[in-house]
């Protein structure tokens, strides 16, 4: 069998490529020529996808991409954990998730509750019409991992438009690995900072610990800076968008929430679901010795990319996955990965998803797009993230 | 102490907490080897650090649910 490129042209709007619900019919797993030209393998079935991702037998190294080429920003730096494996990936990230648990998330929700409030103010003063990524979806992230890390809040600017510059796949790679270089500058600012002048924020108090390496740093700050803000303000954006698009969608959720607020908790999990954000991703898994999966023999050496979109549009596991259904247990979808590698954030993100989407249905009830939905400039399928560039909104 | 295997992800934080007390299985998930294997504190926070909330913790004397 020859191994083609991912797939990378949406089928609609909202749709991953029709092409990976293809290939999971014929098999959850199929060969997969990586943008380097390493021949690898794809896996498009939420189960082998599960399977894949718990295995202990992969590696997160080398970086190696399914679309485009290894960036300044995909490159694995000491201390960033997404790209380490057991044991320093264990040490790191145990030192960090005292912070992200359930119970401290929960604690969280005050804060996040008077950031959205702040923000839907500033909406109000602003409009109608605004820029609901830039008022609203960006900040609430932002200025959340702001306070959690001890930086002030107007510093974000410096951190949000070169990390930004730097992932949106519409750049040449050279204006891309140099805005990445601006934010490890900044990111570099932050971490002697905190190590000179320490105060009561996380990083001060992981550097505390002692537990850290000097060059490990740096990497803790890029790591949690980007992961932080980046991806919830894209899903915001774009679940707002998406349910704009059609306004029954909208409505109806309106109408849920109002009966009963707690309608906003599974909704979220289903936007998760069907949006999945990470759309070329999870991130590349390389075999350290040979693997069966699924009936593929993968080699040592070999890379294997597990397709989240795929994964989580599976008839198998989400029935009818092609339905948007807020009112379904969404829950076990993939888009916070899954494995060693779960999302640290995923309690601090669901919390800014509930409360900033219910705080948009609650005191915008009117809120719609400002233009034809088709006329909101998408994301292309080859960016890590699905999102939108701008989003304008009216009431 | 139990882990819900139909929750576990695999994260394999409490196998790094309190590597006695939970061990892998076949398929990559965590499972209890050794109630004891590690103090109270130690496993309350392997629970608190699952990322999906899989562990259990009971306290047999009082009934009362510890974590999650």
């Amino acid at each position: 069998m020859t191994s083609m490129e991912l797939p990378t042209v949406r089928s609609g709007p909202f749709h991953p490529p029709a092409e990976l619900a293809e290939l999971r019919e014929r098999s959850a797993v199929c060969p997969l020529r990586f943008s380097d030209g390493h021949e690898g393998w794809l896996v498009t079935g939420y189960e082998l996808g599960r399977k894949a991702l718990m295995d202990a037998r992969f590696s997160v190294s080398p970086p190696r991409m399914p679309v485009g080429e290894v960036l300044e920003s995909d490159q694995a730096r000491p201390g960033v954990v997404m790209g380490l494996d057991p044991p320093d990936h264990t040490r790191v990230r145990r030192l960090q998730t005292g912070y992200f648990t359930l119970k401290r998330a929960a604690g969280l929700r005050p804060g996040i509750e008077e950031i959205v409030a702040g923000r839907l103010e500033a909406m109000a003063a602003e409009g109608p019409p605004v820029d609901l990524l830039q008022v609203f979806a960006l900040p609430i992230p932002s200025l959340a991992i702001c306070d959690m890390l001890g930086i002030p809040h107007d510093e974000r600017h410096r951190f949000e438009g070169p990390h930004d510059a730097a992932f949106d796949s519409e750049r040449s790679d050279a204006e891309r690995d140099a805005a990445y270089t601006e934010f490890l500058g900044f990111v570099r600012e932050i971490a002697d900072r905190k190590r000179t002048n320490p105060g009561d924020d996380l990083i001060s108090e992981v550097v505390a610990t002692g537990e850290l390496r000097d060059e490990e740093l740096p990497g803790v700050v890029e790591q949690l800076i980007s992961a932080g803000h980046h991806t919830t303000a894209n899903m915001l954006a774009l679940s707002v968008y998406f349910l704009l698009a059609e306004r029954g969608r909208w409505e109806s959720l309106r109408a849920a929430v109002a009966a009963d607020p707690a309608a906003i908790e599974p909704a979220v999990e289903e936007l998760l679901r069907y949006l999945t954000l990470v759309q070329v991703g999870a991130f590349t898994r390389t075999a350290t010795e040979e693997v069966e999966l699924g009936g593929a023999a993968v080699g040592a050496g070999q890379s294997v990319l597990v397709s989240l979109a795929a994964a989580n549009r599976d008839p198998a596991r989400f029935p009818d996955p092609d339905r948007f259904d807020p009112g379904r247990d969404a829950s076990g979808h993939l888009s916070f990965g899954y494995g060693r590698h779960m999302c640290l954030g995923q309690h601090l993100a669901r919390l800014e998803l509930q409360v900033g989407l219910l705080g948009l249905l609650t005191s915008f009830p009117t809120l719609e797009l400002a233009v034809p939905a088709d006329d909101v400039r998408q994301h292309d399928g080859r960016n890590l993230l699905a999102g939108v560039y701008g989003l304008p909104v009216t009431w | 102490v139990t882990v819900d295997p139909d929750i576990c992800v695999g994260n394999a934080m409490c196998r790094a907490i309190a590597p006695d007390v939970f061990v892998e299985t076949a398929d990559g998930q965590s499972e209890v080897a050794d109630q004891t294997g590690a103090t109270e504190a130690a496993i309350l926070e392997a629970a608190a650090y699952c990322p999906v909330g899989a562990i259990l913790v009971v306290d047999i004397d009082t009934n009362e649910t510890l974590a999650p």
